[in-house]
């Protein structure tokens, strides 16, 4: 069977639960081999091999680990090379639309983004894709010999499947101008302790309705476990983080329950959770066009009924 | 400083959007279309960073007839020139021929300091065109800025990633992508309007590029759409009103749901 190739997605060597995903999609078209850049693989070769890689391809040069996302298109490039895989399966984040768009100009292979489901059909790759704001599911394939897929979180479920998880140094030539772009400085984000809200099983979202108080938001979302989102428009009035904001120019999120609150429900809002299984919305405003998504919804100031439901949460929990 | 924005001419979101039967590729007639709103940041940005210093900025589409409106909207906004890459061949292509189109281009008008383009469009939304030609072009590239400057021969910007923020710096001639964070887009103003009916327009085919009609289009894409489905409609819920006893309610729906 050919080799899919996974590039792992990993933070210093800690294994992101989108890599156990990204291995199950990989056998169902192939034989996965992981491609990890980084230092400390001894840390994630254990936990590759358990989901699946029977080889782990080591790139740990600090000048493809080092600098952006183009010298680790580089390196994919030249392991797609020599391994000539039947897919390139890379998570759908920023870093790795980029990548995954420099390696099809550099290798010829069809890329499809943002798939939510693969599978193989008739020996190839075909994906599903939630396009047009989530208004169509498409089905979608490549024409060239290797497919590049970048993969939501939760496409998959994450199987132990054994094997050999074999390292395979890698050394690669990397261009001039590869390196030309460079991080000169970076200011880590303070974790909130919540969710990471692309992972997240339950996202609870504050708009323009908060005005600003996001309390009763989070403390609902913290009874439930829950990630805490935003619109733009509490976003750009700096109630809320950017990397929270959901929607076509934030994150996209898919969770079994979304919960959005003083959020009106615009086209670019919905393109970010229209996918959800349960949609439950808290507006004034009995017109807003969220309530045309929800499963269920409350007609009522958010800043009574959120408090209201967690302390109910709460006295059910015990 | 001379500059090239990419800019995408797409079905309005605000409409129903659909594909063609007959090919499966995005409906670009039976719907109203604009300027891609994520390109009016690229288009705001280049025309601050001139505006600074000095230079021209040229707005670029590749696109059936219709997708010279982006051109003349980029052009009200106070871009200096437009070209308009444009061929029956074209149609059907995907982000490697568009990408090989935009670098053929860019090459054609001579490569500028800067290439700026939004960061995605708002119909495929699949946000790899900058990278595709940052790579034809081999340029350094940032992606995703949400603040730029530009000084003698680097480009310095901010990004705003899920674990930190980061400056990123670039040696000229780069290519940038910018987010809707960056600025607030100008809207054209009535002399902008009057001055764009003047401003330079090329129309340039497969020909003038140098690109053959075999590498483009939907029988050469790398990619294809086997089939698509309009999501069913979801299901009318149940919508209380709150009488003071919304949140309890709201939690007895969740209980109902086993999410408590
Ligand atoms: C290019 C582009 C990209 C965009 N990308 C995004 C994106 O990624 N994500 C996004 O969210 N938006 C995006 N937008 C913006 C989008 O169009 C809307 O402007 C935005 O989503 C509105 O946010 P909102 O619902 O919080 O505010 P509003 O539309 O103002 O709605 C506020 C809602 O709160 C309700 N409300 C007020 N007070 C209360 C209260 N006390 N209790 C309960 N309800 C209350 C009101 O009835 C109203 O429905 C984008 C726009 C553009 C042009």
């Amino acid at each position: 069977m050919a080799e899919v190739l996974v590039l792992v997605d990993h933070d210093n060597g800690e294994v992101r639960k989108t890599s156990a995903e990204m291995l199950n999609i990989a056998r169902r078209l192939g034989t996965p081999s992981a491609v990890f850049i980084g230092s400390n693989v001894q840390e994630a070769a254990d936990v590759l091999a358990r989901y699946g890689a029977e080889k782990i391809y080591v790139v740990a040069d600090p000048a493809v680990t080092g600098a952006l996302v183009a010298p680790q298109a580089e390196a994919l490039a030249q392991i797609a090379g020599q391994a000539n895989p039947a897919a390139v399966i890379i998570a759908s984040s920023s870093a790795g639309k980029e990548i995954a768009g420099r390696l099809a100009v550099k290798i010829n292979a069809g890329l499809i983004t943002d798939a939510v489901d693969v599978q193989a059909v008739d020996g190839a790759a075909q994906t599903t894709q939630s396009v047009f704001a989530g208004s169509y599911t498409v089905q979608a394939s490549a024409t060239t010999p290797t497919t590049i897929i970048t993969v939501k979180p939760n496409s998959a479920g994450i199987e132990m499947a054994q094997a050999a998880g074999t390292q395979v140094p890698v050394d690669v030539t990397l261009s001039d101008v590869a390196t030309a772009a460079k991080i000169t400085k970076s200011e880590p984000r303070q974790s909130t302790g919540r969710p990471e809200l692309t992972e997240a099983p339950i996202v609870v979202s504050g708009g323009r309705g908060t005005g600003g108080d996001f309390s009763p938001v989070e403390a609902f979302a913290d009874s439930l476990g829950a990630a805490v989102g935003a619109s733009r428009a509490a976003v750009d009035a700096g109630w809320y983080p950017h990397t929270s904001q959901v929607g076509q120019t934030g994150k996209q999120v898919s969770p079994q329950l979304y919960v959005a609150a003083g959020i009106s429900g615009a086209i670019q809002h919905r393109a970010g959770m229209q996918t959800s299984k349960t949609i439950i919305a808290v507006n004034k405003d009995e017109e807003a066009p969220i309530f045309e998504l929800v499963d269920f919804g409350v007609v009522g100031d958010l800043f009574q009924v959120l408090p209201q439901a967690t302390e109910a949460i709460q006295a059910r929990r015990g | 400083m001379n500059i090239v924005v990419c800019v995408k001419h797409v079905p309005d979101a605000q409409s129903e959007r659909t594909f063609n039967d007959s090919d499966n590729t995005t409906d670009r007639e039976g719907v109203d279309g604009l300027l891609s709103e994520l390109d009016e940041y690229a288009v705001e940005e280049a025309l601050k960073l001139v505006e600074a210093s000095e230079g021209e900025v040229t707005v670029l589409t590749v696109g059936p007839a219709g997708a010279a409106d982006a051109l003349k909207k980029a052009l009200q906004m106070g871009a200096h020139k437009a070209v308009h890459v444009t061929d029956d061949a074209i149609h059907g292509s995907d982000a490697p021929a568009t990408s090989l189109l935009l670098a053929k281009a860019i090459e054609k008008i001579g490569t500028p300091d800067v290439v700026i383009t939004g960061m995605a469009s708002t119909d495929g939304t699949m946000g790899v065109v900058p990278a595709m030609l940052a790579e034809r072009l081999n340029l350094p590239m940032v992606t995703y800025a949400s603040q730029l400057t530009i000084d003698g021969s680097a480009v310095t910007a901010r990004r705003d990633g899920d674990t930190a923020s980061e400056t990123i710096e670039a040696t000229l001639p780069a290519l940038v992508s910018v987010t809707d964070q960056i600025n607030e887009p100008r809207y054209p103003s009535f002399k902008g309007i009057m001055a764009a009916k003047k401003k330079p327009v090329e129309t340039w085919g497969l020909g003038d590029l140098g690109v053959d009609a075999g590498q483009v289009g939907l029988g050469a894409a790398w990619t294809k759409v086997d089939s698509f489905a309009k999501r069913p409609p979801r299901e009318k819920g149940e919508i209380v009103t709150d009488e003071g006893d919304g949140g309890t309610k709201l939690a007895e729906f969740l209980a109902s749901r086993k999410f408590i």
